[in-house]
């Protein structure tokens, strides 16, 4: 932070009687005239550039600000002659507009400088500073004038004028507030809302909902899905785009070989050493898209938990405090999976209103 | 420009309109006083424009990009000109993006200048703030802009935060869910909030079209209505000088506004300007194309906030597991602690620092003449403090790829960052405070024995020595703006004495103990022998010397 490079003039005067830069009364009508700008006056604290570096400022300002001049007329022609359609035209005419008008402007901004480097006098002007505070006569003569135009007002002999107003101001107050209660849905129980998916209601024909595989919509052949350590992204059957119903309902299939399976895992809801969970991160909810097939891992790329697949789920590192919650599974008549009941507990981060709802299931005697 | 007498020879068409126009507004009062105003130059004073001219860039390229993006999440099927996603469900938010950057000449010069810009505007204000901060530019009569200052800087991040959730791609999703995760997770109001924010369960419909009304209109409104309050504070006060040779705390040495610092200021915005159109044209950034439609079931690898929010992405990585809970209701700690406290313990700290420095020094003088940061080392060490906290979580918000770059675990990297948050601080602390020290033995050293001049000489004995000079004038001069830092007098009651009637009671001695220690003259510049260094130094110790009398009344 040194800052060594001021040369500064000070006027001989340690007080000057004018503060230099500020106009005297007197000679303000000749500010802009020939008083400091003409040249040759001796003014403490302009120093005019010598006319030699300035006429070499003003040819290469003229310059820059020619290069200015066609770069912005470049601009112009490019945004007619490069139309846009697609990657490939975009990115020329991206190319063509950008560049043009960066070129304008920084050899605008470049011209600028000179001038003020080259051609505008150097200064070190000195003015004055005063205390922010206003002097004690002006304070106090401002506190009497606020009295007694309170006095005037009546405001503080008449309370029941004051008392009238502050009492009419509160509820228009709260009008805005009030008109902001339909952001929310009209329902109020919305954590009930977080304690339910889709998984939990049947099909339209009564039957339990498939699972299909996310992107192509397929269902699943248990009997297909065969290889261990096979790893699936899934979603309901009849909510593939639905990203409401998604955002609690996407699942990651894993399928392991019987004899892996810990007991964290409940072995009731899985099929044949196919094991489902709710895909969202039991954190702040990213998906937890990451599965390495040698640990049993399943990773959030987010912050990094790290569950245990083949134990429930259970968090072995990271921020997450909760297993990712399993889903109970089944093969219908067709042999395709299908769920055969909600998640017993809510997926997704914690709130509020959630409680431990792992520790409530297990009392009664179900595993979560 | 006002009172154009005859005798004037102001050129017609200047004199014409402005004496039109000072006959209705009076203005050549306000300009008689403030054409010639003084600004004092130094590079670190530059730093706030570049937050004020990218502002300005992302007004304006912001408004373009209103009159082509939808900010809707209705479901359509793409079909414009970007091969890549043609035939692909997503929401008009996302179609009309691809349509901005692939069908409209120069939309993708301005999406991208927009977001350059947004990074350059965090980034000016951040560096601004700490220039503020290390030469104590936040004292009286300052402590208001200061407030403005962090003000915005948090409604800075709220806006990038919603201006990067509108485009409605994977990225811009995964960032949005990270939102309400943490949202969901505040005790008693989380789920409301939730719920009311996204007008029902997330993701839902409304959430676009709110964040776009924020982001175009409630925040820009704010942080424009802040911009202007900041400037016209920063006018009436005048600007803070470093200090120099006939620079005190009475005076502003400069340049004139009209017309050096004036071209000076339109230099710098069309060089900021510039360098964000450069950014723009070559820079590739937020290449939505390449991440596909928001979905709540994908994340595509790697996914990074902006930096400014890679604090608190560091933070959530960090903590480690822990969750409360108490009589049916939860408490998702690892959640809210990294969310909160971070933000909280810097943006409180930084908005509370100047009054908790009055309190500790008593110090209630104004003050023009900007500290050098050496010379307030308990400041400055909290500073680097801070800074290394800051900087740490950030760097830990990447933990992945440090992790991958220098093939260390993943789970290490974890471990150690847990550690460094809590011990790199504390080093940066001492280790700042010594080099502080340190440099102001070396100022002390140049008053009193001078500086090294390069000729060596032997003395009669046989042993060389250097010949020392007198520092130079406006050296010597910038290294005297030194002032001891007040202690509350009475701070150094001795044990037994009694102090002085606030500094009695636990927290009256907290108070003493803390000005003591930061307050005082720690390294003196004139060590008994100073100021003899040469023949005229005598002048400018005496101006200096009755200069601080004045300012300690
Ligand atoms: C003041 C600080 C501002 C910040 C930090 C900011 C930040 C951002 C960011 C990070 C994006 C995502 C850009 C992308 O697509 O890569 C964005 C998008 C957008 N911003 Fe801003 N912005 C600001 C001001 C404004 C203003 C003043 C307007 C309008 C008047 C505006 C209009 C928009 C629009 C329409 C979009 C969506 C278009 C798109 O993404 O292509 N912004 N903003
Ligand atoms: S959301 Fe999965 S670790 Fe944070």
């Amino acid at each position: 932070m040194t800052d060594n490079n001021h040369d500064i003039e000070q006027p001989d005067e340690r007080v000057p009687k004018r503060v230099v830069g500020t106009p005297s009364p007197a000679a303000s009508a000749t500010l802009l005239g020939a008083k400091e700008t003409a040249g040759g006056v001796d003014v403490p604290g302009v120093n005019l550039q010598d006319e030699k570096t300035a006429k070499k400022g003003e040819k290469i300002a003229a310059l820059c600000f020619t290069i200015t001049l066609l770069s912005g007329i470049a601009f112009i022609v490019s945004y007619v002659a490069f139309q846009v359609h697609g990657v490939e035209s975009a990115g020329i005419s991206n190319v063509a507009l950008g560049g043009s008008l960066t070129l304008a402007l920084l050899s605008l901004a470049s011209g600028l400088v000179v001038w003020v480097r080259m051609i505008m006098p150097k200064y070190t002007l000195v003015q004055e500073r005063h205390l922010m505070a206003s002097d004690g006569g002006t304070r106090s003569y401002v506190g009497e004038t606020f009295l007694q135009g309170a006095a005037e007002s009546g405001i503080t002999k008449r309370p029941l004028l004051r008392r009238t107003l502050l009492a009419a101001a509160a509820p228009l107050g709260l009008a805005p507030l009030v008109l902001l209660r339909d952001l929310g849905p009209s329902y109020a129980d919305f954590p009930e809302k977080l304690r339910h998916t889709v998984w939990g209601e049947k099909t339209k024909e009564g039957k339990n909902r498939r699972l299909v595989v996310e992107g192509t919509g397929a269902p699943i052949r248990a009997a297909d899905f065969n290889s261990p350590g096979g790893i699936l992204s899934v979603v309901p059957e009849g909510y593939e785009h639905d990203l409401n119903a998604l955002a609690k309902a996407v699942l990651i299939l894993i399928k392991f070989r019987p004899e892996e399976l810990k007991s964290g895992t409940n072995l009731n809801w899985t099929h044949d050493g196919i094991v489902a969970y709710s895909k969202i991160c039991t954190h702040v909810g990213c998906p937890a898209a990451l599965y390495e097939q040698t640990t049993h891992h399943i990773l959030c790329p987010c912050h990094q938990s790290t569950f245990d697949a083949a134990d429930g789920a259970k968090v072995v590192f990271g921020p997450a405090a909760r297993p990712l919650p399993q889903l109970p599974i089944a093969v219908d008549n067709e042999g395709y999976l299908v769920a055969t009941g909600d998640f017993a507990v809510p997926v997704g981060p914690s709130f509020w209103e959630r409680g431990d709802a792992e520790a409530e299931v297990r009392e009664k005697g179900g595993h979560a | 420009m006002s009172s154009v007498g005859p005798a004037s020879n102001v050129p017609k068409p200047i004199a014409g309109p402005s004496s039109y126009l000072d006959d209705r507004l009076g203005a050549g009062n306000f300009l008689k006083r403030n054409l010639r105003k003084v600004f004092p130059d130094h590079w670190s004073f530059l730093l706030g424009e570049i937050a004020l001219y990218s502002f300005i860039v992302l007004l304006l390229t912001g408004t373009f990009l209103t009159f082509f993006f939808k900010p809707s999440m209705e479901h359509v099927i793409y079909n414009g000109s970007y091969d890549g996603l043609k035939g692909v469900g997503m929401s008009a938010a996302y179609a009309s993006t691809l349509e901005i950057s692939f069908d409209v000449r120069g939309g993708l010069l301005m999406r991208q200048m927009h977001h350059w810009a947004a990074l350059l505007f965090v980034a000016g204000m951040m560096v601004h703030a700490l220039r503020v901060f290390f030469t104590g530019a936040y004292r009286k009569p300052r402590e208001l802009n200061w407030l403005i200052g962090v003000l915005m800087l948090t409604l800075a991040l709220l806006e990038g935060l919603t201006g990067y959730s509108l485009p409605d791609d994977l990225l811009s999703g995964a960032g949005l869910r990270i939102t309400e995760g943490v949202a969901i997770s505040l005790p008693l109001i989380g789920t409301w909030l939730t719920f009311f924010l996204f007008g029902g369960e997330y993701p839902g419909e409304d959430v676009i079209s709110r964040f776009y009304s924020l982001h175009i209109l409630l925040i820009p409104g704010i942080l424009l209505a802040l911009i202007s309050a900041h400037m016209i504070l920063m006018w009436v006060q005048k600007h803070t000088q470093m200090p120099g040779k006939g620079r005190t705390n009475t005076n502003v040495v400069g340049a004139p506004f009209y017309p050096a610092f004036m071209a000076k200021a339109g230099a710098y915005f069309m060089f900021t300007f510039g360098v964000i159109a450069l950014l723009g044209t070559f820079g590739q950034i937020n290449p939505i194309w390449l991440f596909g439609p928001y979905t709540p079931a994908d994340i595509s690898a790697g996914s990074q906030p902006d930096y400014y929010m890679g604090f608190l992405e560091g933070a959530l990585r960090m903590m480690p597991a822990w969750e409360i809970n108490i009589w049916g209701f939860t408490l998702p700690l690892s959640v809210l602690i990294p969310a909160l406290v971070p933000m909280g313990i810097i943006m409180t700290g930084l908005a509370l620092y100047p009054f908790v420095e009055q309190w500790v020094t008593g110090d209630r003088r104004e003050h023009h003449v900007a500290d050098r940061p050496r010379n307030n080392p308990h400041r400055t060490a909290i500073g680097i403090s801070a800074i290394t906290f800051y900087g740490l979580l950030w760097i830990l918000g990447a933990n992945d790829e440090i992790s991958w770059t220098f093939q260390i675990s993943l789970n290490w990297t974890t471990y150690i960052g847990r550690v460094l948050i809590f011990v790199a601080p504390v080093v940066a602390y001492i280790v700042t405070y010594r080099v502080c020290l340190g440099l102001q033995r070396s100022d002390a050293a140049v008053i009193g024995h001078g500086v090294e001049s390069g000729v060596i000489k032997r003395l009669p004995h046989g042993e060389y020595i250097e010949v020392h000079v007198p520092p130079a004038e406006d050296i010597e001069a910038h290294i005297r703006g030194k002032e001891p830092i007040p202690v509350i007098p009475g701070a150094d009651t001795e044990p037994g004495g009694i102090p002085p009637k606030g500094l009695r009671g636990p927290i009256g001695r907290l108070k003493a103990k803390l000005s003591k220690a930061y307050g005082g003259e720690k390294i003196p510049l004139d060590d008994g022998h100073g100021g003899h260094a040469h023949g005229d130094a005598g002048e400018h110790t005496a101006v200096g010397a009755s200069e601080d009398k004045s300012l300690t009344h």
